[in-house]
């Protein structure tokens, strides 16, 4: 990978935010199934600076939510063959024993699941399972303070009456307050970083708004940076300061959140945007990728977008070579497409254009 | 394509009359679904649940009704039990002048040709073991239409009408993609010519390139089959594009009803208002700018409602009168836009959706 050696984000690097606090270097894994080897990640880095929210969007199947638990070695092996580099306070994610790592998890680095239900154990109550993530990472605190502790944070996540709750069991709360009390758990020992794996997805929309006000609580009161993984591109918009748009395995755009809706620079970022039915837009019609994504069995040699693209037209070097992740002008700004400079300026028509051939009815 | 809109006018003996927003082909009428609670040790009803509880509206020829809200609020069983798949306890389902509540189910099979469903899963919905020729062919064999070479014909026909190709016929669905199997079940769906379909969020278990394609498929098919569309989804984006009305339902009854346009642009209830502000806008520039009404607590359980208005638990205007007296869904601004508040009012904030510029 020759974007692994340049930092993707020169300018944030050198000014506001320091030094990145987790940097993530060509991360690759394989998925070994009977049907053969799924490339699940191929080649992913980024970094995260402290204090952020870095969106990942993308669809099923893209790789954003195995990179992420792949990072934190959370795949079994076999059948996940994890390879790259993690680097997090000057060492090595994938290569430290796992006695050092399970400190980190859950403590500097902790994760909110889509499915609050599958994540808690349904045979313990929710609050001993706080109360115990606390006392794993610090054995001198008391039962007793500990449990002070999680009724606390279950208070500041709005679970009502916390003492009350503290005593309940994972099927007696709601949805939207399981998801409460799993927030309140990343909190618990104030995490460097919180990994958000699509945390409101399986919530209604009234419980998303909720739960998001809460994240952005947690944000606030642990100042810890959050990578906030979703295929909803209105939570991005909401909420993410940068974001990556992963297709097929790869990074294909990273851009600061404005410049990454209002001027994409890669053709599937567009055609995700314009695929979107809005509340706030009249659209005539929606913009549909034709086709659907590779597989990652056997992914094509060129451009993975290739096939779906409007924009290739057919020119041979979209099959033929794969495009790298290059920056764009002097910005944080990446697209990984050969032809990204011909969407300067051309993204309204572009959008028209391929509006109007899903029209003519061969999607 | 045309074809099979000529054919199903001559079937019908239909012409003008079908225009879209004009013959009402659908009234439902004071519905209600109860299901009883039942205790298995100690056989008895320990409660009933009412998952639709009084719920009136009409579709014509041709139009998209939405019915919208969240999980629980009973629109799914709404649809479902306008086709009789879940039984009605009461209330009146007149499909074309006939009060289908009361018909055999003899006597109700000539209408089920013309009115089909569409499931949310594409994966359960489409049995693994029969081919797709075999499952978009055996609505027709129901019903004994298209004999012998026809009936393959119809079959490729329809295949076809949903952007899928006619040797596809002989796969399994699991050869098939999430977004090509929808187009399966919208094949078989509208294998019989049917006038309305009930679509239970047909596109909520999709991505969402893949949904915009079936989104466009669906108006496709409504403009060239002046199909009247009963479109069940919690997404409230999808259900501005696609439809002509919407109903909001919340806990059984419908609480807002209108033009897309006038409930989108003017919601007076506030649980329309909620629901509209809580629906995150891919618009970055909306940041901070958009006034969210974030609702304490949860839906109550429907099997022990609130007093007098459903939404009044977790409602900032709910007063004294809203425990007492259930509000009733009628048009209090006279602009033909119901809604069932003591205290609708249109949003104090200005609009409920920001609009952008693009």
């Amino acid at each position: 990978m020759d974007i692994s050696s340049e930092p993707q984000t020169p300018d944030r690097a050198d000014t506001r935010l320091g030094a990145p606090l987790l940097s993530v270097r060509d991360l690759t894994t394989r998925l070994a199934v009977e049907s053969g080897v799924v490339q699940a990640v191929r080649g992913v880095s980024w970094d995260i600076y402290p204090g952020e929210i870095l969106g990942i969007v993308g669809e099923s199947g893209s790789g954003k939510s195995v990179s992420v638990s792949s990072l934190l070695r959370l795949l079994p092996s076999p059948p996940a063959i994890v390879s790259g580099s993690v680097m997090y306070n000057g060492q090595d994610l994938l290569t430290l024993p796992e006695r050092r790592m399970r400190r980190i998890r859950g403590q500097e680095i902790s994760m909110i699941f889509q499915d609050p239900m599958t994540s808690f154990n349904p045979v313990k109550t929710i609050g001993s399972q706080i109360s115990e993530a606390i006392r794993v990472h610090h054995r001198s605190v008391s039962r007793r303070a500990a449990r002070a502790r999680a009724i606390e944070l279950l208070g500041m996540v709005g679970v009502p009456s916390p003492e009350g709750r503290y005593k309940q069991f994972p099927h007696e709360y709601s949805g939207g307050m399981r998801q409460r009390a799993m927030i309140a758990m990343a909190m618990a020992n104030q995490p460097k970083l919180i990994i958000a794996d699509e945390p409101t997805t399986a919530l209604d929309v009234t419980i998303q708004a909720q739960v998001l006000e809460i994240l952005q609580l947690a944000q606030r009161e642990t100042n810890a940076a959050i990578v906030l993984i979703t295929h909803d591109l209105g939570l991005i918009a909401e909420l993410a300061d940068r974001v990556l748009v992963m297709y097929a395995g790869k990074v294909v755009e990273s851009a600061p959140v404005m410049e990454l809706f209002r001027q994409p620079r890669h053709p599937y970022t567009l055609s995700l945007l314009g695929s979107l039915p809005r509340l706030d837009v009249e659209l005539d019609h929606l913009v549909s990728i034709p086709g659907q994504p590779p597989s990652l069995t056997n992914p094509p040699p060129g451009c993975a977008f290739y096939l779906r693209c409007k924009m290739s037209d057919g020119r041979e070097r979209c099959w033929q070579e794969e495009p790298a992740l290059l920056s764009i002008g002097a910005g944080p700004r990446s697209a990984a497409c050969h032809f990204s400079d011909e969407m300067d300026g051309l993204a309204q028509s572009v959008t028209e254009t391929t509006g109007v051939d899903v029209r003519a009815g061969k999607e | 394509m045309t074809s099979i809109a000529t054919a199903r006018l001559q079937s019908t003996g239909q012409t003008a009359e079908k225009s879209p927003g004009g013959t009402e082909i659908l009234r439902v009428e004071g519905l209600k679904v109860h299901f009883p609670v039942t205790s298995t040790l100690l056989r008895r009803t320990l409660g009933t649940v009412k998952a639709v509880d009084g719920v009136d509206f009409t579709i014509a020829a041709g139009e998209t009704l939405g019915l919208v809200g969240e999980s629980g609020c009973g629109k799914s069983t709404t649809g479902l039990s306008i086709l009789r798949l879940i039984e009605p306890t009461s209330g009146r389902v007149v499909f074309r002048g006939e009060d289908l509540t009361g018909l055999s189910k003899r006597s109700l099979r000539p209408y089920r040709r013309e009115m089909q469903i569409v499931l949310q899963d594409p994966y359960s919905s489409l049995d693994p073991r029969m081919t797709v020729r075999s499952i978009v062919s055996e609505p027709l064999k129901v019903h004994r239409l298209y004999k012998g070479a026809a009936r393959a014909e119809r079959v490729d026909e329809l295949l076809q009408l949903v952007g899928l190709q006619p040797e596809h016929a002989s796969r399994y669905p699991h050869e098939f993609s999430g977004g090509q199997r929808q187009r399966i079940s919208i094949a078989r769906a509208l294998a019989l010519d049917p006038q309305l379909l009930v679509l239970d969020e047909p596109v909520s278990a999709l991505d969402v390139s893949i949904q915009a394609q079936v989104v466009n498929l669906l108006e496709r098919l409504q403009d060239e089959l002046s199909l009247a569309y009963l479109f069940v989804a919690h997404d409230l984006s999808i259900v501005k594009h696609i439809c002509d009305r919407v109903a909001v339902m919340y806990l059984g009854h419908i609480v807002e009803t209108g033009t897309t346009d006038d409930v989108y642009k003017r919601p007076t209830h506030p649980y329309t208002q909620a629901l509209l502000s809580a629906v995150p806008i891919p618009d970055p520039e909306h940041r901070g700018r958009k006034k969210r009404i974030v609702l304490q607590g949860d839906v109550p359980s429907p099997q022990n409602p609130p007093s007098g208005c459903p939404f009044r638990t977790r409602c900032w205007k709910a007063q004294d009168i809203c425990a007492e007296e259930m509000p009733e869904l009628i048009d209090r601004f006279g602009h033909g836009h119901p809604s069932a508040c003591h205290f609708a009012a249109p949003p104090e904030n200005g609009p409920a959706v920001p609009a952008s510029v693009r």
